[in-house]
């Protein structure tokens, strides 16, 4: 990376007493910002790479499903516009391609990549990127939290991380704005849609942090658990309060097969999960090995 | 997974030293930023916004824009 120049190798704020070769009290060697940064691009990549093993095995299969559903549709609806304008049969091939291309969206064989690439190749790419990035993003928030939730060791204040980032971006606004498949959504809609998702993302990471600061706050009075408690529970009635503020979506037509919007949903929630899931678990592994006291057995077993 | 909440005990104290926010800040401008460039190419980009033409790019990570929860189309 470009700054590793600048790392912070003994550490911030610790001019003062240096006691050889044994970590100094105010530091860990490999905590620093830059240690956390490349530690949760690692853990990112790995969950990238796991994540897309899951979703081309769970997800795939649901999404071609959709795009079969997407397919016969757009078939009968050139058929009715050839009846209704009566136009040769060119004419209304013609005007289909015509469409596809200009919502830029295009799933079957016109497609500038083709299926099977987008499904292997382009999957891998999406799962790689995005577990990477957010690998990156993690660890950042989790550098920031080391040393700041009481007795948590790094590997715990990294995990509560995680664990909120999953809740707070993944889990809560799937019940809000569920993830849909290939031909459910009205491509008109897409920059509203897209906006809502993304103020809701906002929403909800600013409460989740205003959860941890209100944890931190109040824990010298009724200690870290109750803390805890008081903080969760005003995140979900917070959460609650503005999923009904939030408008609803709903563009899934009658005709879409609940089954597969169902498999196609669950496949997505588990792929989420996934990529939270590994990425917390590695990266509070790899923090907690440069943790001078996780790294003895007796910190392990305590 | 985070029994290391646990008071340790046993082990001779480490106390857990924290990183001062402006150690984190520079980091956290530059890395978030090219961070969040990366996310945004995989969730958003030739969909409600696009920085270059054609859709190559969102038919490239398609299937992972849908699973990973996104509004694709
Ligand atoms: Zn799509």
């Amino acid at each position: 990376m470009t700054g590793s120049n600048t790392a912070h190798p003994a550490g911030p704020s610790t001019s003062t007493s240096s006691t050889g070769t044994r970590p100094r009290p105010g530091s860990f060697p490999g905590l620093t910002v830059t240690g956390f940064l490349i530690r949760g691009l690692l853990a990112g990549l790995i969950a990238g790479l796991i994540t897309f093993a899951v979703a081309y095995t769970v997800g795939e299969p649901p999404v071609d499903g959709a795009i079969a559903v997407e397919e016969a549709a757009g078939e009968s609806v050139d058929e009715a516009v050839g009846d209704d304008h009566a136009h040769p049969e060119g004419t209304a091939e013609h005007s289909h391609a015509d469409t596809a291309a200009d919502d830029g969206h295009s799933h079957g064989e016109d497609a500038e990549v083709s299926r099977s690439t987008q499904s292997t190749w382009g999957l891998i790419t999406a799962t790689v990127v995005f577990g990477t990035g957010l690998g990156g993003l993690v660890s950042l928030a989790a550098a920031f939290a080391m040393g700041r939730f009481g007795g948590l060791r790094p590997a715990g204040s990294t995990a509560l991380i995680g664990v909120v980032g999953y809740a707070a971006l993944s889990l809560v606004p799937f019940l809000k704005y569920p993830a849909n498949p290939p031909a459910v959504g009205d491509p008109d809609t897409i920059g509203t849609r897209t906006g809502e998702y993304f103020a809701f993302l906002l929403v909800s990471a600013i409460v989740a942090v205003l959860a941890l600061v209100l944890t931190r706050r109040v824990a010298p009075r009724l200690g870290w658990f109750a803390a805890g408690a008081v903080a969760l529970i005003g995140f979900v009635v917070v959460m609650l309060i503005v999923a009904w503020l939030f408008p609803v979506v709903n563009e899934v037509s009658d005709d879409f097969p609940a089954a597969l919007l169902w498999e196609f949903r669950s496949a997505s929630m588990l792929t989420q999960a996934t990529l939270w899931g590994v990425l917390t678990v590695v990266l509070s592994l790899l923090v907690q090995r440069a943790d001078p006291a996780g790294r003895r057995p007796a910190g392990l077993s305590a | 997974m985070s029994q290391a909440a646990i008071p340790p005990r046993s082990v001779p104290t480490l106390a857990v030293p924290s990183l001062p926010i402006r150690t984190i800040l520079p980091w956290a401008l530059l890395a978030g930023i090219v961070l969040l460039i990366a996310v945004y190419f995989v969730s958003s980009e030739q969909g409600a916004l696009a920085v270059f033409s054609g859709s190559g790019i969102h038919e490239w990570v398609h299937d992972g824009r849908h699973l990973l929860g996104f509004p694709c189309h």
